[in-house]
């Protein structure tokens, strides 16, 4: 089946390495996805907490829209997975809101379209034993702390994404594709998220405390799947290393450039190059590139 | 310190309206601020509980005691990022990120400014910015916010960088643009 693929806005610019390492990915497992027509922002934390309508508006237009392709749409971004999700929580709550967002959005739309994130796709549409399968070459000794940050798990009722103090999706994807899982206490510790350019010092505190923590449980790499974390955990080292002067040198993938690479993809087609905390050096040593 | 005075006039109308929005955001969490009993575990997890003058517990207690006008003018619920830590760990099911939510909607529905300029100030260049293009054009979003908080430099440093791995896209892409204006105009102007 056809899936419809929302990107969103980050995966055409900060993440764009996500946008190719999954799209890669689901090439490579014979995984047709088309992108949502017209598509546009999710309006993510800046909607949500301005208007409650203006934000369920904004996810009924791309869900309507994705609707026409598909009814199932794959969503990369956690971000936009949370706000879509949430978007069809909403108008299935709340009927006034419903009608005032199809107005608004100019559509007609039911709350039909499944919101899947990637890791969702991986484990549950594809199914961990095809993707075993077709995995070419196992990330052997790579130690892999999974981090799950909020806006997948969080809010558990509205998301159902997986338990939300002690998630396990991602971990599964990584031992299937033959990584060693860290087991670790920051899976679901909060970034910092939209604070990094308001208020970096909440960024840079909380991802200090992150990568310590992944480190002292002997991850060689972090897994995300969120541009936001990937953001915040990459490319604030280079503050952290200036203005609490430690150094944590750990490359933050994301996991479809892990899945990837097990598929035998290469490191240009997964854009790994665009890591700010290059991820060659360790990757090359455990065998994997 | 200010006196204040147990529920002043009017407060009852405010925390019913509190009480019944967390009702339509999640039917299953606790039906009112009432039950919560002060343990502090919301504050416990709070990511950005020490950058609050009040934080999440006492943003709830203020509830409590009817003082919604001094939680609407506090920095505490511009600083929340919204990551529902607070709400999933309550022992007493509140839903305090729901709360803090819709305290922020709250003041904007009353002009109140919200107290942490620079979160507003950011929030609001990305709304402008996707109600222009119809998606994020993020590095014009980070200029806007720059200029007009005047932290001019702030992440200059990284530009050149993220302009070096291919990060920063040099044109936004706009998308059905016309429509989106409209949806922004009829969402904000509705009653
Ligand atoms: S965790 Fe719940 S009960 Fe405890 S202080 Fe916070 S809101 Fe109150
Ligand atoms: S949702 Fe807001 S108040 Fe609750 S823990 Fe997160 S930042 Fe703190």
């Amino acid at each position: 089946m056809t899936y419809a693929y929302y990107p969103g806005c980050s995966l055409e610019g900060t993440a764009g390495d996500y946008n190719e390492s999954t799209q890669a990915v689901c090439r490579a497992l014979g995984v047709p996805l088309k992108e949502v027509p017209d598509w546009v922002c999710c309006g993510t934390t800046p909607a949500h907490e301005t208007n409650q309508l203006l934000v369920t508006s904004l996810g009924v237009k791309n869900l309507a829209s994705a609707r026409s392709v598909s009814d199932k749409v794959v969503v990369p971004c956690a971000a936009c997975y949370n706000r879509l999700k949430s978007a069809n929580y909403e108008i299935s709550h709340d009927k006034a809101l419903k009608a005032k967002a199809l107005n608004a959005a100019e559509v007609s739309y039911d709350g039909d379209a499944q919101v899947l994130h990637v890791i969702e796709l991986l484990v549950r549409e594809i199914g961990l034993e095809k993707l075993k399968a077709a995995v070419k070459k196992p990330l052997k000794g790579l130690a892999v702390a999974s981090y799950y940050g909020c806006l997948l798990v969080r809010p558990e009722r509205i998301m159902k994404f997986d338990d939300a103090e002690d998630p396990q999706t991602m971990d599964q994807v990584v031992a299937a594709v033959g990584g060693d899982v860290v087991d670790w206490p920051g899976k679901v510790d909060c970034c910092g998220a939209s604070a990094a350019i308001p208020h970096t010092e909440t960024v840079l505190k909380q991802v200090n405390q992150i990568l310590t923590d992944a480190k002292a449980c002997g991850a060689d790499v972090v897994a995300v799947a969120c541009p936001l974390c990937q953001n915040n955990l990459d490319l604030r080292q280079l503050d952290i290393r200036k203005k609490i002067g430690k150094d944590h040198n750990i490359p933050i993938l994301y996991i479809t450039q892990l899945v990837g690479l097990a598929l035998g993809l290469s490191a240009s087609e997964l854009a790994l190059q665009k890591l700010v905390v290059d991820a060659t050096p360790v990757l090359k040593a455990k065998g994997v590139l | 310190m200010e006196i204040l005075a147990l529920n002043p006039p009017g407060s009852e109308k405010d925390i019913e309206a509190i009480n019944a929005r967390l009702e339509t955001l999640d039917p299953d969490a606790a039906k009112s601020v009432e039950t919560c009993y002060q343990c502090g575990k919301c504050t416990a997890g709070c990511p950005a509980a020490d950058q609050m003058e009040f934080p999440p517990n006492q943003i709830i207690r203020l509830v409590q005691i009817g003082q919604v006008n001094v939680a609407l003018k506090s920095v505490g619920i511009w600083r929340c990022v919204s990551c529902e830590t607070c709400s999933t760990r309550c022992p007493q099911k509140v839903n305090i990120a729901g709360v803090m939510n819709t305290l922020r909607l709250m003041a904007r529905e009353r002009g109140i400014q919200p107290a942490d300029r620079e979160a507003d100030m950011f929030h609001q260049a990305f709304l402008q910015n996707v109600r222009m293009f119809g998606r994020l054009f993020e590095p014009m979003l980070v200029g806007i916010y720059n200029m007009r908080s005047m932290h001019l430099f702030h992440d200059a440093d990284k530009g050149p960088l993220l302009l070096s791995k291919g990060k920063l896209p040099l044109f936004p892409t706009s998308s059905d643009s016309a429509r989106v204006r409209r949806l922004f105009k009829k969402a904000l102007e509705s009653k």
